[in-house]
């Protein structure tokens, strides 16, 4: 007996070691193509791209990305494993350096990242690797840091939220009518992640198409204070309903708010994706940003030896800012319509979501402010926005900067 | 019929050292077998460029070793700031919050302070602030253990959640763009309180910092008195007040001293790594260095093994869902089931399972 366990164990040891050497010489070609991009020629001959995600799949924003990430690799021929890298769970800090870093090592010559956090990070990385192209969505400062190599994205889904807001403002209309509660008692909840500009300007133009379309609208806003924590977003939606709001929306990326209406049988528009399959019942529609338009343009910019732009801003135009196909079984009569024609109306420039008619601040109108567009970590606002009567959003840098309290909006 | 149970425990002699690492060996090969079979069944990778993959993960570039090693650092710190705790049976799992507070003892001198005096005494003052932050978080537990015969094991670990939301207020005070929560790289264009590269190595001073932490936690441990009272403490309280030690004082000293080596680990993650304050930048360091400490049976030596252990599998873990396009979990599932492995072997290490034979004869 004890003969035999020797001998199992040497086998296995046998096993282990030859296991070892096949591996390790299984590794050894691998770099060959890597070192191939290095050179200095401006337009690299072969596409490599790694994208660093905050969270994983499980996360609607960062699915989100990969999935028009994947999108993209595959229109460009790139295969994943190959030259096509994506990092999930990387938190916002040296993190994303290292995380970046590596891509770099591996040869990529495009890295994405998608979270705001991680903004100072790759631009350390972008500074120390100048032959290399990053991108990074929701920042503020390529357009103040002077790389050539760093650029921000973003798309104006402010115009997305605000069509979709036209939607719940319908849906309110026709449980009034239906007498489920009276034109006062119109109010809708938001469960936002932190109070800044991106955030606030969500709920905003959430609010004021609503608000187009159902004048009487008042909004309740909870802040969470984290992109994704299910248990928070679940509650902040049971405690927004149990405040008498009828109708939720939400700028967190759980499917904590969908499931916490669809259980309490309150109309809910999402964010960043359908959650029709867990919510039936309650799900209107939900906006959201395509990122493949601009890794198609991001791939063939690097492809081709081409500047990217320090600030791009995808628009409905450019199929940046799409709405999901709308729940026939929950929304009113007439909602396809109806925000079709604004669409339409916000394409053609003969409707503006931040219309300063539309809005008051502390009883008045908005004729002039002062946004914070150059970060310089100095808090101070030096660009004026509002021009020709509305509030230019995203047209001075792409990531957005309506920070505004408007009246209507109560933030708890 | 006679009673013998079908299983039988019992514990083993002490095994000769070569026997012993004979087991662990073994453990961490059936462990990777296992390992394989489940990549092979779930995701239908070769096992072989799984594990190629998790040491290229760490061994892949010049870069890679150098993150490595900062992380071996950080993490072999940690668990040598809780090691004399838990030779004293202080169970501080405060590590986490205790580095914490270190973080933002640093990081406040370095927004506050940084261009305002000379780089080096940043750097120094933001050395004493952590140090002392993480002598106050873990004293504070220390004292009352010594003084009342608290539970520490609780004490600690609430002021672990105490700690995260002093340092996310302190987040939102500093926070850019204001509602973010989000401080950024602190001092990023003036890089003031930043610690210094040597040999051009901006990992290198944490690394010397984590060897001289090494050699002279064992010296502390194994040749100086306080290191003997500790160990006695640890035994048996009632020996060591016999014998005459202060037993009040061992304690509060040793977890202050815990405390200390956890602020200084702070120290280094905002200075040397990071540059910003999170709540997360200790990462559950605090937690992990628990069971590196305990692998490493609180000696030093044995410790840089074990931490080398926890972050290869960590980083090769990484390197897997990178490379293969899994999702994170699937890394975390390997992680698991080794240290599963290694840490049963250590039950076979003291015990030894017999079962009933015919004639009783024993089987080894």
């Amino acid at each position: 007996m004890k003969g035999l366990k020797k001998v199992l164990a040497l086998v296995l040891v046998a096993v282990f070691a030859i296991g070892m050497l096949a591996a390790c010489g299984g590794s050894e070609p691998a770099p060959a193509p890597a070192g191939s991009g290095s050179g200095s020629a401006p337009a690299p001959a072969t596409l490599k791209v790694g994208l660093i995600c905050l969270h994983d799949e499980n996360s609607t924003y960062d699915k989100n990305f990969i999935d028009a990430f994947k999108a993209s690799c595959e229109k460009a021929g790139l295969v994943e494993g190959e030259t096509c890298f994506i990092k999930t769970g990387i938190p916002e800090g040296e993190e994303a350096q290292v995380a970046a870093e590596e891509f770099v090592e591996m040869g990529c010559n495009f890295i994405f990242a998608d979270s705001f956090g991680h903004e100072p990070y790759i631009i350390e990385a972008a500074k120390e690797n100048p032959d290399v192209q990053f991108s990074h969505a929701t920042g503020t400062r390529a357009h103040t840091e002077n790389l050539s190599n760093y650029h921000n994205a973003f798309a104006s889904i402010y115009e997305g939220r605000y069509l979709a807001g036209i939607a719940a403002g319908l849906k309110l209309n026709e449980m009034i009518e239906a007498g489920q509660f009276t034109a006062e008692e119109a109010k809708m909840g938001y469960v936002g992640a932190y109070p800044y500009a991106e955030v606030k300007s969500g709920y905003t133009s959430f609010y004021l198409g609503a608000k187009s379309v159902c004048p009487t609208v008042t909004m309740d806003v909870l802040f969470t204070n984290s992109w994704y924590d299910e248990t928070a977003e679940k509650e902040c939606a049971d405690n927004l309903i149990k405040g008498g709001c009828k109708l939720i929306s939400q700028h967190a990326d759980s499917w904590g708010a969908p499931s916490a209406c669809e259980a309490a049988g309150v109309p809910d528009v999402s964010y960043n994706g359908s959650t029709i399959s867990a919510c039936p019942n309650t799900f209107i529609v939900s906006s959201r940003i395509d990122w493949s338009p601009y890794f198609d343009y991001a791939f063939d910019c690097v492809k081709n030896g081409k500047a990217i732009d320090a600030d791009w801003t995808g628009t409905i135009e450019t199929g940046s800012v799409v709405l999901t196909d709308f729940n026939e079984a929950v929304i009113a009569a007439g909602t396809v319509e109806t925000v079709e024609t604004a669409k339409q109306e916000l394409i053609a420039g003969t409707r503006h979501v931040f219309d300063c008619s539309a809005f008051t601040v502390g009883g008045e109108a908005l004729t002039s402010y002062l946004a914070d567009v150059d970060d310089m970590g100095d808090f101070a606002p030096e660009t004026e926005v509002i021009a020709d009567g509305f509030f230019h959003e995203s047209e001075f840098r792409s990531a957005p900067y309506f920070d505004i309290d408007i009246d209507g909006i109560n933030i708890l | 019929m006679n009673k013998v149970p079908l299983i039988h425990i019992t514990r083993r002699k002490e095994l000769p050292w070569y026997r012993s690492w004979a087991i662990r060996v073994i453990a961490v090969i059936l462990a990777l077998i296992l390992c394989g079979v489940i990549t092979l069944l779930l995701v239908g990778e070769n096992p072989i460029s799984i594990y190629a993959t998790m040491i290229k993960g760490n061994f892949g570039t010049t870069k890679k070793v150098w993150n490595m090693l900062e992380e071996l650092a950080i993490m072999l710190c940690t668990s040598l700031a809780l090691a004399p705790a838990f030779r004293m049976k202080f169970w501080n799992l405060g590590g986490d919050g205790q580095v914490l507070m270190g973080c933002l003892g640093s990081a406040s001198v370095m927004i506050l302070l940084g261009g305002r005096l000379p780089n080096i005494v940043v750097i120094l003052l933001m050395l004493v602030a952590a140090i002392i932050a993480g002598t106050i978080w873990a004293g504070i537990p220390g004292f009352f253990k010594a003084r009342f015969n608290t539970n520490e094991t609780l004490f600690t670990l609430m002021m672990n959640y105490i700690a995260t939301q002093i340092v996310a207020f302190f987040v939102v005070v500093w926070e850019n763009p204001k509602g973010s929560s989000n401080i950024g790289i602190i001092n990023q264009a003036s890089r003031e309180g930043w610690l210094p590269t040597i040999f051009n190595q901006k990992y290198m001073i944490i690394i010397i910092v984590a060897v001289l932490l090494t050699v002279a936690t064992y010296v502390y441990m194994k040749y100086t008195k306080h290191g003997y009272e500790i160990s006695v403490v640890g035994e048996s309280e009632s020996t060591a007040k016999y014998i005459g030690i202060k037993v009040r004082k061992v304690i509060l000293r040793t977890a202050a001293l815990s405390g200390a080596i956890c602020g200084l680990v702070g120290f280094l993650l905002v200075g040397g790594v990071s540059h910003t304050l999170t709540t997360s930048l200790s990462a559950g360091r605090g937690f992990t260095g628990v069971m590196v400490a305990w692998l490493g049976k609180f000696n030093p030596f044995f410790m840089i093994l074990t931490s080398f252990i926890l972050v290869f599998l960590d980083k090769g873990a990484k390197e897997i869902t990178t490379i293969f396009g899994l999702n994170d979990s699937f890394g975390s599932i390997l992680t698991g089931l080794i240290l599963f492995f290694i840490i049963g072997c250590e039950f076979f290490l003291n015990y030894q399972i017999s079962f009933r034979k015919k004639q009783n004869k024993e089987v080894a």
